[in-house]
């Protein structure tokens, strides 16, 4: 694996963001290919994109917080805490079951709501391995000590 | 806090979609060499009948902290491979959930589009409120493990990426 350290030229400094991009736009055509600030994914966009969609709204995570205190509740149940209209909550909660953040079961005649974590997991599990983990958490769990006792 | 006439609810549902076929998940679910993998890195033991045994055996690594052989105990409800599991399920490690008794575990195996298959883990957890933290991911901080989350995104790295994420008592692999 190691094969010995890995020597890197240094160039002037770059302070600034003309500097950089005059830089990097100046090396062959894999760099220039960025410069127009559009990136280019390596691979296809994958199914992250409802999670974070269905996150992107106030009333969404709302519901979804409303679940992680009582699980398994019906529409009704879940819209008494709204001012909304039924169909207006409805909507909200088919975006949060096509994202996976919500599924639901039949329970006899009632639909009960619950709150399918995984989604946030795979992306949590996705930009923090292991080795990070409890340094996130211990600054997750200071963050929540520090706003309690505030 | 909210006062609403809807009783708390004790089920926990999960799902996940996993690129794999149902018969690759049942066997990760069922088969010790899979479950050592992933999760809690127990080898669950499976008698695939009604009535059946079933007995997650503990790793090295949690039987250095002091792990009893078994961990998890229970009974096989309902095998039909490669759709449906239904089993009771006790967490005999700690005195406190073993008192709790036996809950009762469901898992859903349905075929999606494009290869995908579509993993519901359903958890009825009545009179369990120990286990109910532990497999909610309550107490990770504490190193109990991610719970059902935790374990359903390391049995979908597995299949999908055949390496393991890592799991609770060291035992990587």
């Amino acid at each position: 694996m190691n094969q010995g350290p890995i020597e890197i030229e240094m160039g002037p400094p770059i302070s600034t963001v003309a500097d950089w991009t005059e830089l990097t736009c100046q090396r062959g055509s894999a760099a220039t290919l960025t410069c127009d600030l559009i990136v280019t994914y390596p691979a296809p966009v994958t199914d992250d994109d409802p999670v974070f969609k269905a996150l992107a709204d106030r009333t969404r995570r709302f519901l979804l917080d409303r679940l992680l205190v009582d699980d398994g509740r019906t529409l009704t149940g879940l819209g008494s805490e709204l001012e909304m209209t039924r169909f207006g909550v409805m909507k909200h909660l088919r975006v949060l079951e096509s994202a996976g953040l919500v599924v639901s079961r039949r329970s006899g005649r009632e639909k009960l709501h619950y709150l399918n974590p995984v989604p946030i997991r795979l992306i949590h599990d996705r930009w923090i391995d292991k080795y990070s983990e409890r340094q996130v958490s211990a600054l997750a769990k200071l963050k929540t000590e520090l706003e309690e006792t505030a | 806090m909210t006062t609403t006439s809807e009783t708390k609810a004790t089920t926990q549902v999960y799902r996940v979609y996993i690129k794999a076929t149902p018969e690759a998940i049942w066997d990760a679910i069922t088969k010790p060499e899979w479950t050592e993998r992933y999760g809690y890195g127990s080898r669950s033991e499976f008698e695939l009948r009604p009535g059946g045994a079933y007995r997650g055996i503990t790793n090295e690594g949690m039987r250095l902290m002091g792990a009893p052989e078994v961990g998890v105990d229970g009974e096989v409800v309902e095998a039909d491979p490669p759709r449906k599991l239904v089993q009771t399920f006790r967490m005999v490690m700690d005195p406190e959930m073993a008192a709790e008794g036996f809950t009762r575990l469901t898992y859903l195996i349905e075929e999606d589009k494009g290869g995908v298959t579509k993993l519901t883990v359903i958890h009825e957890l009545e009179g369990a409120p120990r286990l109910a933290a532990v497999v909610g991911g309550a107490m990770e901080d504490q190193g109990a493990g991610g719970g059902w989350s935790w374990v359903l995104s390391g049995l979908k790295t597995v299949l999908e990426t055949g390496k393991s994420m890592g799991v609770v008592g060291g035992n990587q692999g």
